[in-house]
């Protein structure tokens, strides 16, 4: 077994990009759960968790320890293989959609020619894991959670893969790097031919992952958390791990087909490549603000931590720097600036939810249902016929392409109008009314 | 060799998993056989180079239709189910049928599978590039079957829809 | 390729025991089970055709047949959830109101 033949392995990539994913992935979504936390407080104007560790940095990592010390809890009556199994097909269903995400053009798994629809079906595949957790649990409030959760999920579903299809239109094939690659010959990142799709996206993948304003199913003041009500402990880490891959496999499929994942902005225009700078202008940035903060910390060990912040910033800004300054080491570049760019834009779809979910208010159930079949399908649906009529003008008759996607965007958007005018027009029935009716016709 | 054994491991898993459909008491357990059942046929697609149906079969057949049947199971549960007896009063009778039934279906094939194997197989380069010779034969050459197909679902959406109503 | 005699004793073996599931059991939801179960079995043995003819026609027609089993299942599931909540029962045996 040479060192030749173990580099040369063609799995060996793969291998290394899975292992790494499965070790960091319940980190990351324990940080993932701190950063929701602290931007909750920074739009709440206080300041969140920060005593456990500096900063409340070490606060996932107590959170973990109490949830493996916790006693573990089977309700009676409960199908204990069933209830075993459940939080397990949720996350692995999640985990297994992140392998046809290309973090980058390097890091992938695997390049399947129908990449984005392996993602897409892998992650309906949760469901089975909410439906068999609520029922497992032998509680009407679990049930009847899962029940909700799962339709919903359903629901939303059709309305996000139509507008995936929209996409896949304008990319001409199913393969994610391939994606990726059209919008850089393209020139121009897909959200800007079908923003109409991006919003439904957008809308339909909140929906999707259960968050607020969508979050009807387990939310603590509806039905005691829904599905998970009688998980405790690590079952319940289980289900919330899911719940956050899932959020960041749906960023990544926003990312991919909407973003120009991995791409930096403009990256056909050769006359702004000193946008190739910015991943280390940014990191700099963050390192000097921290140095700048490090000396008004209050306690020394936070004035420590700060400052080793900034050099791993400095740090790391020296390392996305290196293969732009120096040419030798330009083999790199696309990986690492592509690996930067789309956890970036990751992270700004993952903000964007959690702006979201403390902005509004949350739906009723009923009402819930109502945006999914009789708005967002509807608009997904004339999004769809849209994007097709549109390039059928521009490829097919050559016309402008700034005047067909246009156009029909103005489209689009008068259909969505008018279903919102027809739905301020229908009279909410109230709950007694319609047994009346009933009974008078 | 690996197709081999990837096509005995899908083939075991497919065979136990449906086995079990059959015999639970449980239609829970059931249906989550089922659903195994159904993901080992999508392995055995992938595994003949059928790339676009082991996708349809997972997000359709497993995402979709045994959702459906795993939330009917939930909302038809009775918990007398566990206590009555789920086989009826022939079986022996109908295990003995589909046996002989079967026996002479595979005798079939095995006397006539030799012609079968006189046909070498095509080169797996012929079904690449598999969605998109799919598209073509859906949308160019088997189109009205696509429409008949399309009015089909149409007519089972609207008749899902009256059997749901409590007042038609 | 695997021989195509295996696929085709596949085949066989998940329709018999779908023939076995619809015949014997008395849960109506098992034998729409079972019935599905005969469904992928013939998708098998088209898909494994397709591959030796190296024709996409065979997965064509088992797309459709998918789609078949989709409308199937709705409309199925439909009829019971709309006798349960008359009869308040799912098994085959019980359902003869029609029987003279």
């Amino acid at each position: 077994m040479d060192l030749n033949a173990i580099l040369t392995w063609p799995y060996l990539v793969p291998l290394i990009c899975a292992a790494s994913i499965v070790l960091v992935l319940p980190l990351v979504a324990g940080y993932i759960v701190l950063v929701e936390r602290k931007v909750m407080a920074d739009m709440q104007v206080r300041l969140g968790p920060m005593r456990v560790g500096p900063h409340g940095l070490l606060q996932p990592i107590a959170d973990a320890l109490k949830l493996l010390i916790k006693e573990d809890i089977i309700p009676e009556n409960a199908d204990r293989w069933i209830f075993w199994g459940a939080p397990l097909i949720s996350v692995t269903a999640a985990m297994l959609s992140l392998s046809a995400v290309p973090i980058g053009p390097v890091f992938l798994i695997a390049d399947l020619n129908i990449g984005l629809l392996f993602i897409l079906g892998v992650s309906a595949l949760g469901i089975f894991g909410i439906v068999l957790g609520g029922w497992a649990s032998n509680s009407h409030y679990s049930l009847l959670g899962a029940l909700r959760s799962a339709a919903q999920l359903v629901s939303y579903e059709t309305s996000a893969g139509i507008a995936v299809v929209g996409t896949v239109l304008l990319a001409g094939t199913l393969s994610t790097t391939a994606i990726v690659q059209k919008q850089a010959t393209d020139g121009v990142w897909f959200i800007f031919a079908a923003p109409i799709g991006f919003f439904i996206y957008l809308v339909a993948s909140i929906a999707e992952t259960n968050r607020a304003p969508f979050d009807m199913p387990e939310a603590e003041s509806e039905l005691v958390a829904g599905y998970m009500t009688e998980y405790s402990g690590f079952r319940w880490a289980l289900y919330f791990l899911a719940e956050y891959t899932n959020m960041i496999v749906v960023s990544s499929i926003a990312t991919i087909l909407f973003l120009g994942g991995g791409l930096r902005p403009f990256s056909g225009t050769s006359a702004l490549d000193f946008l190739d700078y910015f991943p280390a202008a940014m990191m700099l940035g963050i390192a000097g603000y921290c140095f700048y903060r490090a000396p008004k910390q209050p306690v020394a060990v936070q004035k420590g931590f700060m400052a080793v912040v900034g050099l791993l910033c400095g740090g790391l800004a020296l390392l996305l720097a290196g293969p732009v300054a120096v040419p030798a080491l330009a083999a790199i570049k696309p990986g690492l600036h592509g690996g930067f760019w789309f956890l970036l834009k990751v992270s700004a779809y993952i903000y964007v939810f959690m702006w979201l979910r403390f902005t509004f208010p949350r739906y009723r159930f009923d009402q819930l249902m109502q945006l999914g079949w009789k708005f967002l399908l509807p608009v997904a649906l004339a999004n769809l016929v849209g994007i097709a009529v549109a390039l059928a003008l521009h490829r097919g008759l050559g016309w402008n392409v700034v005047l067909s996607f246009g156009l029909t965007t103005l489209l689009t958007v008068a259909v969505a109008g008018f279903l919102v005018w027809v739905g301020e027009g229908r009279e909410v029935t109230k709950i007694g009314e319609e047994e009346e009716t009933a009974a008078n016709a | 060799m690996l197709d081999l054994v990837i096509f005995y491991f899908f083939a075991a898993l497919a065979v136990g998993a449906a086995v079990m459909v059959v015999t639970r008491q449980n239609v829970v357990h059931s249906a989550i056989f089922l659903a195994t059942a159904l993901l080992a046929t999508a392995g055995i697609f992938l595994s003949l180079h059928a790339e676009f149906l082991f996708i349809v079969q997972i997000i359709l057949y497993t995402g979709g239709i045994l959702v459906l049947y795993v939330f009917v199971i939930m909302l038809v549960n009775l918990d007398l189910a566990l206590h009555q007896v789920q086989f009826n009063r022939r079986w022996y009778v109908a295990l003995l049928l589909t046996v002989v039934l079967g026996a002479e279906a595979f005798a079939a094939i095995a006397v006539s599978r030799q012609s079968l194997y006189a046909l070498p197989p095509a080169p797996a380069q012929a079904l690449d590039p598999n969605t998109e010779q799919v598209a073509w034969g859906l949308f160019h050459t088997y189109v009205l079957p696509f429409e008949i197909a399309s009015v089909l679902l149409l007519v089972a959406m609207i008749g899902g829809v009256i059997m749901a109503k409590k007042r038609i | 390729m695997v021989p195509i005699g295996h696929y085709l004793f596949l085949s066989l073996l998940l329709f018999s025991i779908g023939i076995v599931g619809v015949v014997t059991r008395r849960n109506v939801i098992i034998i729409l089970m079972s019935i599905e179960l005969i469904l992928n079995a013939v998708n098998i043995n088209l898909v494994a055709f397709s591959r030796l003819v190296g024709s996409v026609e065979g997965q064509i027609f088992a797309i459709f047949i998918i789609t078949d089993a989709a409308a199937e299942a709705a409309v199925g599931l439909g009829i019971i959830i709309a006798f349960f909540r008359n009869r308040e029962t799912v098994l085959a045996d019980e359902m003869d109101i029609l029987k003279w």
